[in-house]
């Protein structure tokens, strides 16, 4: 009898025996030393039968709590997903389909991630961008190894500014490779131009900086922009895809590469994984670009076609001088970005922007109106803001769980120095109820 | 030049809409002034503007240009193309798993942590090694993240004379390029006149300054190296580690473990060996595995399970640190552990043999056809040459255009680089044999019309919806995006 | 095969004109058939300094991408611009117009491990 998903019937696999001319299955493996095979079975869980799987991952999934108020960020947003991204998601056609290595049978696939490449582009003003890259961290640690390629030099000047993890995964990814990494102090939670200007010299492969960063707060880009115009290091932002509907693009302001986190472009939140990470480039760094890019062409008949190109810098072929090691992109989160930037198109992206924006201004008001809630920074946001509270915020975090209220992170975690702080994010998803429920849970909860 | 299909800017109507958004509820008219004056958008993006018709139209038009294994086989090796299980694709998106943000306290995610902490639990099992972070999103992310790990344990050790890693001559590009971007050197390792690693190269190249030896098992000719205990002696001898590139771990499920057979780091890739679809090139998973004496450099947090449960813990003082936001491609991750939870031991065995089988028929049925040059039983896949069809002219490149006439994808072409116009065929367990016989079929076909009437293969594709295009063209002068 | 009276070849199929202190580097017909259409040369900076067996360009191919050996230990003096725009340019006229760059050696050239036209040709034929 067959087993699930194992096609092949006991007559069948009698019938390929004989083709290859042995007697048993085992026969192909027993020339295979006994020391190095594996006798009997697997440790693993008895198999159960398909309405069993749904039973346990429903209760699995029942074990995680996805109805209080979503108030969280730091990179995962909970804005609105479409219904129709899933509808497109879910087509065998791209699921299920290969790596467009073979471009005759991957147009889908190729025209698609042309059209998110170029999305990327007007999004962020950028000359080029990639197909993607894994999220928003590795893409920061892609795009220094990038500017320390390109430039020759050895340092690099990181924001304090920027999501903790992405520091760290920069920190992580430049271990071995030799780079000095200055992480730049802030003031009142954001950079200053003037004292980083001291700092630049012929040595600094790139200024990496956050913006909206880590806080929320909008950093001066304009300044960082001129100061670096003149530099042969590169200036690197990396951004908030939705700010952009509302906020001038990076290569607007003289960044070099602009990257990111794209979840919020209609990618589930699903516990931080998969995720999307996008870069665009100036257009001198172009061939320096790491990640698989696709290109525009034609076939013999005429005809416009797309096919992965630029591929010499790539794993396949360059090997060790390869731009990176990276061999896969996102893909399908790619796709699920494109529909989402279709279906909003210029005007609804501008419009949930601004409804984060006006919304997470109005939450600001209602929290900071509660008795002992300050703001420790003031000045220019983005959906997401600082709170101090006069309690641990790890407390009061678990006390709004409870009322059924994620009111935001713990910066505790992250910061020696700001145990009594949490950063709350609002997007166009949460109401006016929802925020002012979440401002009386808050009341009670200090008082 | 004419367009197959228009791209999405193409089919802009100026004010035309495609969202529903809840109710602002809050004046939006001057929201602008909240931002710095010199930083509001002053010319809005060139999206398309189109209603949620035009937008599945369009994809759903493109979607349809794609091979893919719901349609056709895709016998490529090194790949592990097999069938998608469709209830993985329904439990991935239950809710409490969508929608779960990553930072929620701990105690809100717990279904999300048990499945992470018990899906490595099984990976570990499944490739004889001590513990498995599921941190990694892709098989070079895990290659990246092992070869991190190993320099850590060498540190730790105060060795700062390691600084190569070897790699055999066979291996996969990402295996290179991964070492040099933890600033090692590599060097290659010859193969011996069987296909396998050449243990007389392998000692030669063995000192205290090779880091480690990363290796596949079978190797990327499908040909299992028997001499794997000698391998090991010869690099642990010298005080290398011996890593495991999990590509082809489909050929020994439940009959080999890596960490049985003297390997100190693995890793998986969940989108090959485990179901999870390639979604035209991602999202993948690759899972790192470790033996006990490299556990505290595993990339943090780690889940862990206490009295009160499952928590993350980020108290790994050796750890290598993060090397990613969160904790892995969750999402593709729920995939690989439902389809462990459905197959379980006897299952995945199963699938190993069943792999093996499939893979040793077509090489049978071919080998008369095609050049085959390790003429012995092979594994999971198997590596071909075109050699005697390039005689008249017909290369392994017009061989897999042809193949596509057929609505079969072409297998991996040109790779490993130590076959002359190598095809890797790889078909999977998922296939029934008469699958099978038609790729057979046509192979065999393809090389008769190599013989006799070469034209039709150097011409081919002949019935897909573009032919060959101008890759040279897009390489000299590349257009990589629409401009209004 | 004209262009090629005078010539120096070495192992890695360049070929090298000397004059003087001055070496003009290209790759031979044999390397550029081999490499296929050239799509893109990286090229190295005026007055950049290399050792003798140092990769100073690059050669794209669509499916490999070859380096070029600096000759000797020096200077690039003069860059062949044309091949940003026209990499063709190897293919079309390895010996001529495909011309790579020209290095000023420090210090005296050895030719001692350099073959003669009639020798790369021999060099060239088993390596096929």
């Amino acid at each position: 009898m067959s087993k699930h998903y194992l096609p092949n019937t006991g007559p069948q696999r009698r019938q390929i025996l004989q083709a290859i001319g042995v007697g048993a299955v085992e026969d192909l493996f027993s020339y295979i030393p006994e020391k190095l095979r594996f006798s009997g079975l697997l440790n693993l869980p008895d198999p159960i039968a398909e309405p069993q799987l749904v039973d346990h991952m429903e209760e699995l999934a029942g074990k995680n709590n996805v109805e209080a108020v979503n108030f969280l960020g730091g990179g995962i947003y909970d804005h609105y997903v479409p219904a129709a991204i899933d509808h497109v998601l879910s087509r065998s056609e791209f699921y299920t389909a290969y790596t467009p290595y073979q471009p005759e049978v991957s147009q889908g696939t190729l025209q698609a991630i042309f059209e998110y490449q170029s999305m990327l582009c007007q999004l962020t003003g950028a000359a080029a961008a990639n197909a993607s890259l894994y999220d928003g961290a590795t893409t920061v640690a892609e795009a220094a190894l990038l500017a320390l390629n390109a430039t020759k030099g050895r340092r690099l000047l990181v924001a304090g500014s920027m999501h903790p993890s992405y520091r760290q995964v920069l920190a992580t990814y430049l271990e071995d490779f030799g780079a000095e990494i200055e992480e730049l102090p802030l003031e009142g939670g954001k950079l200053k131009a003037e004292a980083i200007a001291p700092r630049l010299g012929n040595d600094v492969a790139a200024l990496i900086v956050q913006s909206p960063n880590f806080f929320g707060i909008i950093e001066d880009l304009p300044a960082l922009g001129k100061l670096m115009a003149a530099e042969k290091g590169l200036f690197v932002v990396a951004t908030d895809p939705i700010a952009l509907g509302i906020l001038e693009a990076p290569g607007a302001l003289g960044a070099d590469v602009i990257t990111g986190e794209g979840q919020s472009l209609g990618i589930n939140q699903s516990f931080g994984g998969p995720l999307l990470g996008f870069m665009g480039v100036a257009d001198k760094l172009v061939r320096k670009m790491p990640g698989r890019v696709v290109g525009q062409t034609a076939d013999a008949k005429g005809r416009r076609g797309f096919v992965l190109t630029l591929q010499t810098r790539e794993q396949h072929i360059r090997r060790e001088k390869a731009t990176s090691n990276i061999c896969s992109n996102q893909a399908l989160c790619a796709l699920a970005a494109s529909v989402y930037m279709s279906l909003m198109g210029p005007q609804g992206l501008r419009e949930v922007a601004a409804q984060s924006l006006a919304k997470a201004a109005f939450a600001r008001e209602q929290m900071t109106a509660v008795p002992g809630v300050e703001l420790p920074f003031a000045g220019p946001f983005f959906k997401e803001f600082v709170l101090k509270l006069p309690q641990p915020a790890a407390k009061v975090i678990a006390a709004m769980a409870d009322k059924g209220y994620y009111v935001g992170i713990d910066l505790g975690r992250f910061f020696p120095d700001m145990n009594n702080c949490l950063l709350m994010a609002v997007t166009e998803k949460r109401s006016k109820s929802e925020i002012l429920g979440c401002a009386a849970a808050l009341r009670e909860v200090l008082a | 030049m004419k367009p197959v299909l228009p791209l999405i800017f193409e089919k802009s109507v100026a004010g035309r809409i495609g969202y529903s958004l809840p109710a602002a509820e809050l004046p939006l008219e001057g929201i602008e002034q909240l931002l710095p004056q010199d930083q509001v958008r002053q010319k809005l993006p060139l999206l398309p503007e189109v209603s949620e018709g035009d937008v599945i139209r369009h994809y759903i038009n493109l979607s349809l240009l794609n091979h893919n294994i719901d349609r056709g086989f895709y016998p490529l090796g090194s790949c592990t193309m097999k069938y998608n299980p469709k209830v993985n694709e329904d439990v991935s998106r239950l809710p409490g798993f969508a929608r779960l943000h990553p930072l929620v306290p701990e105690e809100n995610a717990q279904g999300a942590l048990e499945l992470i902490y018990q899906l490595e639990q099984y990976l570990a099992e499944i490739s004889g090694m001590d513990a498995v972070s599921l941190q990694p999103v892709a098989g070079a992310h895990g290659e990246l993240t092992g070869l991190k790990i190993i320099l850590a344990y060498h540190k730790a050790r105060g060795d700062s004379r390691r600084q190569t890693i070897l790699v055999p001559d066979s291996a996969h590009g990402t295996n290179p390029a991964s070492a040099a971007m933890v600033g090692m050197k590599v060097v290659q390792v010859a193969s011996d006149a069987n296909g396998c690693v050449s243990l007389e190269d392998l000692r030669a190249k063995t000192d205290d300054t090779v880091a480690a030896l990363m290796l596949t098992n079978p190797n990327t000719l499908g040909l299992f190296d028997v001499n794997i205990g000698a391998i090991a002696d010869i690099v642990h001898g010298a005080g290398g580690l011996l890593y495991y590139d999990g590509a082809n771990a489909n050929a020994i499920l439940g009959k080999v473990r890596p960490g049985d057979t003297g390997f100190d780091v693995v890793h998986l890739n969940l989108h090959k060996t485990f179901s999870t679809p390639h979604g035209g090139g991602g999202p993948g998973s690759g899972p790192v595995g470790v033996k006990s004496q490299l556990i505290p450099f595993l990339p943090v947090p780690r889940v862990v399970q206490g009295g009160e449960g499952y928590s993350l813990d980020y108290n790994y003082p050796q750890s290598i640190g993060k090397i990613h936001s969160f904790y892995g491609n969750f999402a593709v991750n729920i995939r690989a552990y439902a389809y462990i939870r459905m197959l379980g031991a006897e299952g995945l065995k199963a699938v190993s043999e069943d792999a093996v089988l499939n893979a040793n028929y077509i090489q049978a049925r071919l080998k008369d056809a095609y050049h085959l040059e390790y003429d012995r039983l092979c594994m999971h896949e198997f590596v071909l040459s075109a050699k005697r069809q390039l005689a008249k002219g017909v290369k392994t490149l017009d061989i897999a255009k042809r193949l596509l006439d057929f609505g079969l994808h072409p297998p991996t072409v040109y790779f490993p680089l130590i076959i002359e116009e190598a095809m890797m065929i790889e078909p999977t367990e998922t296939e029934g044999k008469e699958t099978l016989d038609y790729f057979i079929e046509a192979m065999l076909q393809i090389a008769r019309e190599a013989e006799e009437n070469p034209e039709i293969v150097l011409g081919a594709p002949h019935t897909t919806p573009i032919s060959r295009l101008d890759e040279v063209g897009a390489a000299r002068n590349p257009v990589l995006k629409w401009q209004p | 095969m004209t262009g090629e009276k005078g010539l120096k070849f070495t192992k890695e199929h360049e070929w090298l004109r000397i004059e003087g202190n001055r070496v003009t580097v290209g790759i031979t017909d044999f390397a550029q058939k081999k490499l296929g259409d050239i799509v893109y040369v990286e090229l190295p900076e005026l007055d950049e300094e290399f050792v003798e067996g140092d990769a100073f360009a690059v050669l794209e191919s669509v499916k490999t991408a070859a380096d070029v050996y600096a000759p000797v230990d020096g200077i690039v003096v003069e860059v062949n611009d044309l091949l940003e725009e026209e990499p063709a340019l190897i293919n079309t006229d390895p010996f001529g117009e495909g011309w790579i760059a020209v290095f000023e050696a420090e210090g005296d050239i050895d030719t001692s491990g350099l073959m003669d036209t009639a020798a790369y040709r021999q060099y060239a034929e088993e390596e096929e």
